[in-house]
């Protein structure tokens, strides 16, 4: 299982978090070891896949999945929660939260 | 009256309670004189300044007869569980100073039963680890052995209750959170099913796998937490309505070991002989032991570092330093999120994340993520057979006894090999206990070890069931 410096920074990318060059190497190191040790899973897959047919692949908790709905009604007051969602906030501008632009 | 606080449970301290032979002030201030007195071991992050005010108004629930078994009962909080306008850091930088802005649901049941607030629990950062190393704040130390590891996730609800320094804790439980820290300081912890406890207000990890559940002294009392506890809340659309919680009510008889299993590599020979021992008590108190195959469990860890990392990955992607938590000012809003989550998060953490984002990248997402869930399938059939012939499943909690602090913690695989029995559990989203079943000396330090049981959906009262009949076994021998 390679994996290059570049998909480090690729990955690191994607998921918004800077990485240091000292960390990348690192990285690329624990990666490899993780995914070699859970690649068994292909193998095993395939014995899954014949004994449960393929309807059921990738179906996480298909047998409790079910909808959960609720009425579109007892909305809150507007503005009562306004303060102490907007105190949790690094920057704010009145009754908004500041970002740097983006245009 | 001199009292045995770190003996003390919260059956007895409930009776002391309504017989006014003790205030609700004076357990509660009893108990934060051990948690003063354990402050060395780094397992609470805070102890709360209004015990006291928690305390009188509880003790009107006790005055005026309207007291619950946990009314005035002094509780600790894993940090990933919020409470209303209290700090809930998750143990990372990254909330540091997050306020929460409300209960989470089993804040609001232990509140509404009149239990007492001490203090929020130290853990790995955002519940990632098995040792509370990645803490942001320092390593919690095992009461037993302070040059070893408590455990983790919820290593400091685990280190309180080892301590004295609470009568009853929560924490979280995503593979082992719970019952692995419970086995390395000697107390019990439970995994709840799957849905039996909300999890609005816990700070997601593994959507999937996540549950909350009570740390304790004893059996009974872990029963008496889980029943306040459980139930649903439509604040969670995973918790589980009563009427699909159907269950069966038959005393358990026959326990399943899987042998195969139990003796994989790397299982410490002491904590196979400990695991015999207490096999061979629970025989002599009426059990029939068997011995089953479970294959697929072998393969729960390879399923849980696919699933795990890729429910993190997008879990924590709401944290991007503008909304709340951790700022890091960039050149631009892309630098922004990318600086305040590179500083924001820690090492384990961020590996985590780009382990997830690369099993669900395009090209490798079947590979791997579809590949686990179709494992995971199997391996909850697998369990589900094996519950047609058996009551409960009987695995050591952990392979090892507690390690050192350092040991593990260059190597992620190593320390991911510590959660081989308790991980399939969470996979399959069945119920499991870790009860104490005794020590093994090292280096002069008495290490405690577990014994977990699962039972099937819904079946927690067949673990308390198997766990209280070993704790009177142990007693008697």
């Amino acid at each position: 299982m390679a994996i290059e410096i570049k998909d480090i920074e690729h990955l690191a990318g994607l998921a918004r978090i800077a990485v240091s060059d000292s960390e990348k190497e690192v990285l690329k190191h624990d990666l490899e070891e993780i995914l070699a040790y859970v690649s068994e899973i292909k193998e095993v897959a395939e014995s899954a896949d014949s004994r449960l047919g393929a309807a059921e692949m990738g179906t996480p908790e298909a047998s409790e999945l079910r909808n959960v709905m609720r009425a579109d009604e007892g909305a809150h007051e507007p503005g009562v929660f306004t303060e102490s969602i907007l105190a949790a906030a690094p920057q704010r501008e009145g009754n908004r939260i500041l970002v740097k632009k983006i245009l | 009256m001199t009292l045995n606080i770190k003996q003390l449970t919260i059956k007895e301290a409930h009776e002391l309670l309504i017989s006014k032979k003790m205030s609700v002030l004076e357990l509660c201030e009893a108990v934060l004189r051990e948690a003063e007195g354990s402050r060395n071991l780094n397992a609470y992050l805070e102890i709360f300044d209004d015990v006291r005010a928690q305390a009188e108004g509880t003790q009107k629930m006790i005055d005026n007869g309207t007291a619950t078994p946990l009314t005035g009962i002094p509780f600790a909080m894993k940090d990933n569980i919020l409470i209303k306008g209290k700090i809930a850091s998750a143990s990372s930088k990254m909330l540091e100073n997050y306020v929460a802005t409300y209960d989470a649901g089993v804040t609001k049941k232990l509140r509404d039963a009149g239990a007492v607030f001490i203090g929020r629990t130290n853990m790995d950062e955002f519940a990632m680890g098995g040792s509370t190393e990645n803490s942001a704040f320092g390593v919690t130390k095992n009461p037993h052995d302070k040059t070893r590891v408590p455990g983790g996730s919820s290593g400091g609800s685990a280190a309180v209750m080892a301590a004295g320094a609470a009568l009853g804790a929560l924490g979280s439980d995503t593979g082992g959170s719970i019952r692995q820290p419970a086995a390395f300081c000697g107390v019990v912890g439970l995994k709840p099913t799957y849905g039996s406890v909300s999890r609005s207000g816990l700070m997601a990890m593994a959507s999937s796998l996540d549950q909350i559940g009570p740390f304790a002294k004893t059996v009974k009392d872990a029963e008496i937490i889980f029943n306040v506890i459980k139930g649903h809340d439509p604040m969670d659309s995973t918790s589980v309505p009563l009427e699909l919680s159907q269950r069966d009510e038959r005393k358990p008889r026959v326990i399943g070991v899987p042998v195969d299993f139990v003796h994989a590599k790397g299982v410490d020979p002491r904590v196979l002989e400990n695991f015999e021992q207490s096999l061979e008590k629970l025989k002599v108190a009426g059990y029939e032991i068997r011995d089953i195959s479970l294959p697929s469990l072998a393969h729960g860890l390879s399923v849980y570092y696919i699933l795990m990392p890729a429910e993190v990955s997008s879990n924590l992607a709401r944290f991007d330093g503008v909304r709340y938590g951790y700022h890091a000012d960039g050149a631009n809003l892309l630098e922004d999120y990318t600086h305040s989550r590179g500083e924001g998060f820690g090492r384990e953490v961020r590996r985590r994340i780009l382990l997830g984002t690369y099993v669900l990248s395009s090209g490798y997402y079947d590979a791997y993520y579809g590949r686990a869930n179709a494992v995971r399938e199997m391996l909850k059939n697998d369990l589900a057979k094996a519950f047609e012939g058996v009551d409960v499943i009987a695995t050591p909690t952990t392979p090892t006894p507690a390690f050192k602090i350092g040991e593990k913690s260059s190597d992620p695989l190593q320390m991911y090999l510590a959660d081989i029995f308790t991980v399939p559990v969470n996979i399959a989203g069945v119920p499991a206990i870790s009860v104490p079943s005794g020590f093994v000396e090292e280096e002069g330090s008495k290490l405690p070890l577990g014994i977990q049981f699962i039972a099937p959906h819904f079946c927690e009262d067949a673990l308390f069931a198997v766990g209280q009949d070993l704790e009177r076994a142990q007693k008697e021998s």
